[in-house]
């Protein structure tokens, strides 16, 4: 928020500078996928944990959201 | 403003994956018990011992779905809010509402829909597991290829809308978008793995209740944080006299 523009009689839409988004689109992102991969793939495609723990729990949403299971 | 956008996009997604679950609960459910039933006569026709269950189908439809589900919500609740900060503003002249609105319909679209026509979600009992891998790298694939897909096609209307105007420039952007995505539906291959004898019916409503589930989830996240992102602005500006009919 470096240049908060006057207020006017127009609502133009504020634009929030890449600058102060960048960061925490960064942080979203890494926190987002890795959340993602596991409802989406571990235990399945490819396995970080061993066993089958992660699948057989997120079982019927993976499925349900699009994601091949098995 | 950046903090409270995302705090408020994983919360949105909070409230989409509990909304998501009762669609979940009523429609999809249902099909998959079907498809489980199917899977266990199977198996047991062919005289297989009866896999080991890690976790109960109460607490798979239950805790493991809930948890599923607000997992999605939230990561997808904190990406929409670093794509609206970008998006508004920058893609005309919208109150915040009608951005998130339009963010998610393309969320939705991109993320889901275009993948879900070549590589359409299948219910337990169907697909190989030794071919897990290939369909996992095919889906990712495709999703990503649409992300990539609307890069390109967002960058044609932006270079086009100073010749076009914004509506026509945004159609030719979707004509772009959908050249590409045909030709990527074309090259791709086809996956096919429903066993002959699988019901039609089951397999047909599981799909369905896949795309109301996202519909929910991508649908709460537009309009829900739409709505409460407008007031919070509003009252950003509140005293400025509204330009109404302008």
């Amino acid at each position: 928020m470096a240049n908060v523009a006057v207020p006017s009689g127009k609502t133009a839409p504020i634009r929030i500078p890449v600058r102060e988004i960048v960061p925490w689109a960064v942080f979203a992102a890494v926190l987002g996928l890795a959340l993602l991969y596991f409802v989406g793939a571990e235990q399945g495609a490819t396995s970080i944990i061993s066993g089958s723990t992660v699948h057989e729990f997120v079982h019927d949403g993976r499925h349900l959201l699009g994601f091949p299971c098995h | 403003m950046m903090r409270s956008l995302l705090i408020r996009g994983m919360l949105v997604g909070l409230a989409a994956a509990a909304l998501a679950y009762v669609v979940a609960w009523f429609l999809g459910e249902p099909q998959v018990a079907l498809a489980i039933s199917f899977e266990e006569a199977k198996a047991a026709a062919a005289g297989e011992a009866h896999d080991h269950e890690v976790f109960s189908r109460t607490v798979q439809e239950t805790l493991g779905l809930i948890t599923a589900l607000v997992v999605y919500g939230v990561a997808f609740g904190g990406l929409f809010s670093i794509v609206f900060a970008f998006a508004h503003g920058r893609i005309g002249d919208f109150r915040p509402r009608t951005t998130a609105a339009l963010v998610a319909l393309v969320g939705f679209a991109v993320i889901y829909v275009v993948p879900f026509l070549k590589y359409p979600p299948n219910p337990p009992a169907v697909g190989s597991e030794d071919t897990i891998g290939s369909r996992t790298t095919l889906y990712v694939t495709m999703i990503l290829l649409s992300l990539l897909t609307t890069a390109v096609a967002l960058y044609a209307g932006r270079r086009l809308a100073p010749r076009l105007g914004g509506w026509n420039a945004t159609l030719a952007a979707v004509g772009v978008f959908a050249v590409i995505i045909g030709i990527t539906y074309v090259v791709m291959p086809e996956v096919n793995e429903v066993p002959g004898d699988f019901s039609a019916t089951v397999l047909w409503r599981f799909r369905l209740a896949s795309l109301a589930i996202q519909l929910t989830v991508w649908g709460t996240l537009g309009l829900l944080f739409g709505g409460l992102t407008d007031r919070a602005l509003g009252r950003r500006t509140a005293g400025v006299p509204t330009a109404v009919g302008v």
